[in-house]
């Protein structure tokens, strides 16, 4: 396969994508901090849907014991995994609590046992190197293990390659390009060696001709120490360093950037023989096969100019914002918004009282200062949406569509290949809601679409 | 802990934090250094008008969104640029209350009807100016002299014509540079055009401050600089052509470049975001359009100048540019944009 790295060697230049936004990294907050481990707090609330596709089904009953990393919901189909739980405890229920969504959601809430210590005693997970591939698979689901950069797609369909179809190149993804998170940065630098064992493990089953690391060029120290263990490594690996600027860590961009390909409209990275994984996703895979410990708690940045003592943690699974925000000194008086998640795609929240999910990659706490909010004005076409757009869209016109609730019209200019990067909204000095409208848009048209599915069948 | 009021929006949390009203207000700083040339040139006359044409615009605007029981828009400043534009478009000795007539024509026909800021489909100012070009064809070709030795204690007779009344004809009168080509033969020096030093509309005669006017906005990323490119480079490079053929009867680029109103139309008014196309590719042909019209016209036209037209027609076709100009989106094949 052709590569098209590192960028433009003539000029210096950084390999990258076309169009994208530079905001503000505000990485520094961060970037330098080890992650920290979080304590045990007095309950957990773990939610069925932790993940992309189906729930998952409990397992375990009201007043029953558990022990930490025991599966407490099993999957609730192909496009679904295992739930564990991070603490020795009892279920004290199962029931609707708060989804950072924003609705009720179906979760399991686990008393801490105050006087265990904690130590996952879970039998030994067999060698991957002697699994067939659907054992492999088959347990990469039951562990738990999904896609940790935000959308959390199970990731075992993921590495389920289709029949006809090969997967040439492996992508690393430690891009991070959301301002202020740093926790892929620190797993780089904190896990190098769990994440080359994770990477030799998913090779083993995938047999890739390259495999390429990923990281914007902000994080020189990730950068170095990788490309020192790579060098080591008998994988037929190596770094990429790519221009900071985003959404450079979208699977589109970073294919864009690094094979100067195109993902076909509608496609997935596997019909450009290319498949892209997180680099958390890819350590929590290290630490099942060897230390038989499921996904049972994650790397995340807690992070703003309105939290007290900025941290990346190392958090179990289903603690609770307020929990983390108080480990992290609290919050200051100049909050104004608080959101799981990056600046640019995080979700905001209406309370503290929502855990923590498996793709939850920090929690911001942002104050007045950073949150700019100015008046609405209609469109004046000044063009800066489509020079941001990655995808070549004309945000512009799918905004006036979509004001005008013409959803047949908005599907016609591609408006269900957007992704939501918000890079439009970003720039736009008229500060139309445009991303906002694209996903009723996208919601509109994907109704209209089933509805006729099931019409005709 | 205190309870809190977090406020809920969709993402993303953060923005450029360049506003539309920035926008237009670095708009206004850039014609200001034309606004004082003119003032400079014309005296107390040319303040006046600029003055008129401002207040009038913003008036209207503010009325007319009372009107429609609306919040009034003035705070955006998009009024402010099509009353100085308007403005800079007219003679120095322009009646006022013509003027005036004109900045609420501009804001009433050229943006209001349409929807207001966002909406318009031509430049107001350049609306406004037309219906003026066709209500007073005299007025508006009657053109004062520049740098006359009293122009700050004394204005231009015309300027307080009493409305609808006959302006007074005060023999005092100059020929514009494009005026005298095309009636006369007599092409002016270049280096005056650039400077200023000639006469011409309040504020269309010093092209050097308003090129660095226009350098001011594109290194602030906030006018395209494709379109006065296009327009520049099409009228440079098809008035280079027919100079080539026969440089006794055409005018050589450079005098077409820096004479009249195309300097102000190119930079200031052909690049107005909301009348023009959207796309790179759509900017380019849209400012080819324009140049070619402005050689059309300027060339075998019955009139001097024809700057306000290219760009109005340019307008209308604007829109269609984009219909037919799109980019190819990601992911797509290069033929499943033909259709």
């Amino acid at each position: 396969m052709k590569i098209k790295w590192p960028g433009n060697s003539i000029t210096g230049t950084l390999a990258s994508f076309k169009h994208g936004v530079h905001p503000n990294e505000s990485k520094e907050l961060t970037d330098h901090r080890q992650i920290e481990r979080m304590p045990f707090s007095d309950h957990f609330i773990l939610h069925l849907s932790q993940h992309t596709g189906v729930p998952s089904i409990p397992v375990v009953k009201e007043g029953q014991k558990v022990r930490r990393g025991e599966l407490i919901a099993k999957p609730g189909g192909f496009v679904s995994v295992g739930l564990h739980t991070p603490v020795d405890g009892t279920v004290t229920a199962i029931d609707l609590f708060d989804h950072p969504k924003g609705q009720m959601s179906p979760a399991i809430k686990i008393k801490t046992d105050p006087f265990s210590p904690q130590i996952s005693r879970q039998p030994p997970v067999p060698s991957p190197e002697q699994l067939p591939l659907n054992t492999f698979i088959e347990l990469v689901q039951r562990a738990g293990i999904v896609g940790m950069g935000g959308a959390a797609f199970p990731s075992h369909v993921k590495f389920s390659v289709p029949e006809g179809k090969e997967c040439k190149v492996m992508m690393l993804n430690g891009c991070e390009c959301e301002p202020y998170l740093t926790c892929d940065h620190r797993v780089m630098v904190e896990y190098s060696q769990e994440l080359l064992d994770g990477t030799s493990i998913l090779q083993h089953f995938i047999g890739a001709e390259a495999i390429y690391i990923a990281i914007e060029a902000n994080k020189p120290d990730a950068i170095h120490i990788l490309d020192q263990a790579c060098q080591v490594s008998e994988l037929p690996i190596e770094v990429v360093p790519l221009k900071v600027k985003y959404p450079q860590g979208a699977e589109k961009m970073m294919i864009s950037a690094i094979l100067g390909d195109e993902i076909p409209a509608g496609k997935l990275p596997l019909d450009v023989g290319t498949m892209v994984s997180n680099v958390g996703t890819i350590v929590a895979l290290s630490q099942y096969f060897r230390k038989s410990l499921p996904l049972v708690e994650r790397v995340i940045t807690v992070s703003g100019t309105a939290v007290r003592r900025p941290s990346n943690l190392l958090v179990p699974i289903g603690t609770s914002m307020r929990e983390v925000v108080d480990y992290c000194g609290g919050l200051t008086d100049e909050l104004a918004r608080i959101l799981l998640g990056g600046p640019m795609m995080g979700v905001v929240q209406k309370s503290l009282e929502v855990p923590v999910l498996k793709g939850t990659s920090g929690i911001l706490a942002l104050s007045h200062d950073e949150v700019s909010d100015f008046d609405t004005y209609t469109c004046i076409r000044c063009g800066r949406c489509l020079d941001a757009c990655p995808l070549f869209l004309n945000p512009a016109r799918l905004g006036l569509l979509a004001r005008k609730s013409l959803w047949d019209e908005m599907e016609d200019n591609h408006v269900l290949d957007c992704f939501e990067c918000a890079a439009c909204s970003f720039v736009c000095p008229s500060g139309i809601p445009l991303v906002q409208s694209f996903r009723v848009g996208k919601a509109m048209v994907r109704e209209k679409k089933a509805r006729m599915a099931s019409e005709k069948g | 802990m205190l309870k809190r009021t977090l406020h809920i929006s969709s993402s993303p949390h953060i923005t450029k934090g360049i506003s539309t009203d920035d926008i237009m207000r670095n708009v206004v700083w850039a014609l200001l250094p034309v606004s004082a040339f003119a003032v400079y040139a014309f005296g107390l006359s040319a303040l006046l008008v600029l003055f008129t044409s401002v207040a009038s615009c913003v008036i209207t605007e503010h009325l007319l969104c009372r009107l429609a029981g609306k919040e009034s828009t003035i705070s955006d400043w998009s009024a402010v640029i099509s009353g100085l534009l308007l403005g800079l478009t007219l003679p120095p000795g322009f009646p006022l209350w013509m003027t005036f007539c004109g900045g609420v024509i501009a804001i009433a026909l050229g943006k209001f009807m349409f929807g207001g800021l966002g909406y318009n489909v031509f430049n107001p100012a350049l609306v406004g100016r037309a219906v003026l070009q066709a209500a007073f064809p005299v007025a508006i070709t009657t053109w004062q002299p520049a740098f006359a030795s009293n122009r700050f204690d004394s204005t231009f007779s015309a300027t307080f014509t009493f409305p609808f009344a006959e302006p007074a004809a005060d023999g005092i009168t100059a020929a514009t540079p494009l005026a005298a080509f095309k009636f006369e033969g007599i092409t002016t020096d270049a280096q005056e055009l650039a400077l200023g030093l000639v006469t011409g509309s309040t504020g269309e005669t010093c092209a050097a401050l308003i090129i660095l006017g226009g350098i001011y906005l594109v290194m602030r990323n906030m006018m395209n600089w494709r379109i006065p490119v296009a327009v520049l480079g099409t009228v440079y490079i098809l008035s280079g052509l027919f100079y080539l053929i026969d440089n006794e009867s055409y005018p050589s680029p450079v005098f077409m470049l820096f004479s009249g109103g195309l300097m102000l139309g190119a930079i200031f008014m052909a690049t107005d975001m909301v009348a023009s196309p959207i796309t790179s590719a759509g900017v380019v042909l849209y400012g080819a359009i324009i140049g070619l019209l402005v050689v059309v016209i300027r060339l075998w036209g019955g009139l001097p100048e024809g700057v306000m037209y290219a760009i109005l027609i340019a307008n209308a076709i604007s829109p269609h540019i984009d219909n037919m100009i799109r980019l190819r989106v990601y992911g797509t094949a290069k033929r499943a944009m033909e259709r």
